[in-house]
């Protein structure tokens, strides 16, 4: 290991929350930033969301999610004093803000004098919501599927039934209709959608996609694939109502069941976590439990659109550079 | 004839109330917002929508190009774009906003990157 490098400012997470937490630091004055990210690419999750939806708020106009990241990987990518590291996961983080990161080749240890965490969130699989069943291939959170379809260009399969609907399932049963996929249904246990109206309007409604509220999935069949599964309809306990089950044969199944945020390096480093929502317990937007320790975008909350994402994780960005005026 | 639907264009999504007399729209309610109005009617005359895709590339350093349609094209055509859509291969690079195809389809809109593709 190398002799550790001390910096002003570290950032972890290169999405729109890194972004803008990088941009309005700089602006505050920081002139020593480096921003690590475990991708090839600076963006994080818009990168893979090509629909448009985003920006609405901020630039007041429909962008899509590469559109909306690119306006600010392009002011970055000028400014010299913001040092940009791809390919670099960061692996450990000390309470005196150390972190240690592997890039291809090299492990290297860094000390920041502050740090913003924009590490983003992670999709809750099927093992979070226990269905019963085999565990046959054909099973995607709704988010590896869009990855797949938009950035590998693969389709991972041919009749489709969504579990949960949330905005990302929503948007996937639009995304795989247009790829000329058979979407089933979107199966939802509460009574309402748990996405945007507006997503279930022009994603479902458009192409009439039947969602299913009050229903849940009881089993998934399948040897070696996905064959079937067995839905029924539930009351106001989740309880399943007699003689309400059915079947639909499908080769593939989505979750899209939620989100958690990516906070295990700050919980690794003693932030002080609330366990329920795997957030920091925090007073103030962006502050955690050490000082000069800042989280934002969604891994501080779970956003429902960017532009929100934008505006907070700013804020982490004065903080930090206040943070750093007052240091002794 | 009265319809209700969903306004699309912000993630408010209100819930509208749309008076049509003889396919055209004679009142709307329940917008929160003038844009509202114009959904209400565009969608009751001549609904429409933008069109993203993805497209497969030759020789450039992502797999995929994401695209889409600068303006709306009317939701009918949705599905013959789409076979366009993957018909098309990119082997030049891209920048963002940049045309890739003029007059798509000669529907009057472009299609155009949404990402830079070196
Ligand atoms: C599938 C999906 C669809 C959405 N659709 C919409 C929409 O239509 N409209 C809208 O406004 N919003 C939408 N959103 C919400 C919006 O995109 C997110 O709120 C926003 O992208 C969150 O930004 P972020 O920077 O916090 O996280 P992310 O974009 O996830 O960025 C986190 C970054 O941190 C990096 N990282 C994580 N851990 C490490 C580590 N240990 N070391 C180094 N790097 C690390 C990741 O690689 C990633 O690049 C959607 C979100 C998802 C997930
Ligand atoms: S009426 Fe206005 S506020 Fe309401 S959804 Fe439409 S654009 Fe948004």
């Amino acid at each position: 290991m190398k002799k550790m490098i001390a910096r002003d400012l570290v950032i972890v997470g290169g999405g729109p929350a890194g972004l803008a937490a990088a941009l309005t630091a700089y602006e505050a004055g920081v002139k020593d930033i480096l921003l690590l990210e475990r991708d090839q690419y600076l963006g994080g999750i818009l990168n893979q969301c090509i629909h448009p939806g985003f920006g609405l708020q901020y630039f007041k106009e429909e962008l899509t999610g590469p559109q909306y990241a690119e306006r600010f990987i392009e002011k970055i990518m000028g400014i010299k004093e913001i040092e940009i590291s791809l390919k670099s996961l960061v692996v450990h983080l000390t309470k005196k803000k150390e972190l240690t990161y592997i890039k291809p080749g090299t492990m290297q240890t860094v000390a920041a004098k502050t740090l913003i965490m924009g590490t983003g969130c992670r999709e809750r699989t099927r093992e979070m919501i226990r269905i019963p069943g085999t565990r046959p291939a054909g099973i995607f959170p709704a988010g590896l599927a869009q990855k797949l379809i938009n950035i590998e260009g693969l389709l991972p399969g041919r009749e489709v039934v969504i579990i949960g609907s949330g905005d990302i399932g929503l948007i996937m049963a639009r995304r795989f209709t247009l790829e000329g996929a058979h979407v089933k249904a979107v199966i939802e246990i509460q009574k309402e959608s748990r996405g945007l109206i507006r997503n279930v309007a022009q994603c479902l409604d458009d192409f009439n996609l039947p969602l299913y509220l009050q229903h849940k999935i009881l089993k998934i069949h399948g040897k070696d694939r996905v064959e079937k599964v067995t839905v029924a309809e539930v009351d106001d306990e989740f309880q399943e109502i007699s003689g309400t089950r059915f079947e639909l044969a499908c080769d593939t199944v989505l979750v899209s069941v939620g989100l958690i945020p990516e906070n295990e390096l700050i919980e690794m480093a003693g932030v002080v976590m609330d366990e329920k929502t795997n957030t920091p317990e925090s007073g103030e937007l962006n502050t955690t439990s050490i000082p000069g320790l800042w989280v934002c975008g969604n891994a501080y909350k779970i956003y429902d659109v960017v532009d929100g994402v934008t505006r907070d994780s700013a804020q982490a960005g004065k903080l930090a550079a206040e943070y750093l005026r007052n240091l002794p | 004839m009265i319809k209700k639907i969903t306004c699309i264009a912000c993630p408010q999504g209100c819930p509208l109330t749309v008076e049509i007399e003889q396919g055209r729209v004679s009142k709307v309610g329940g917008n929160k917002c003038p844009k509202g109005e114009e959904y209400a009617k565009q969608e009751i005359e001549n609904p429409q929508r933008i069109l993203t895709s993805a497209i497969l590339t030759q020789g450039l350093h992502l797999k995929m190009a994401p695209v889409r349609t600068n303006k709306p094209i009317p939701k009918n055509k949705i599905f013959a774009a789409m076979s366009e859509i993957k018909k098309l291969r990119l082997d030049r690079p891209v920048r963002v906003e940049e045309v890739i195809i003029e007059d798509f389809m000669k529907l009057g809109v472009d299609l155009i990157a949404t990402r830079t593709v070196e």
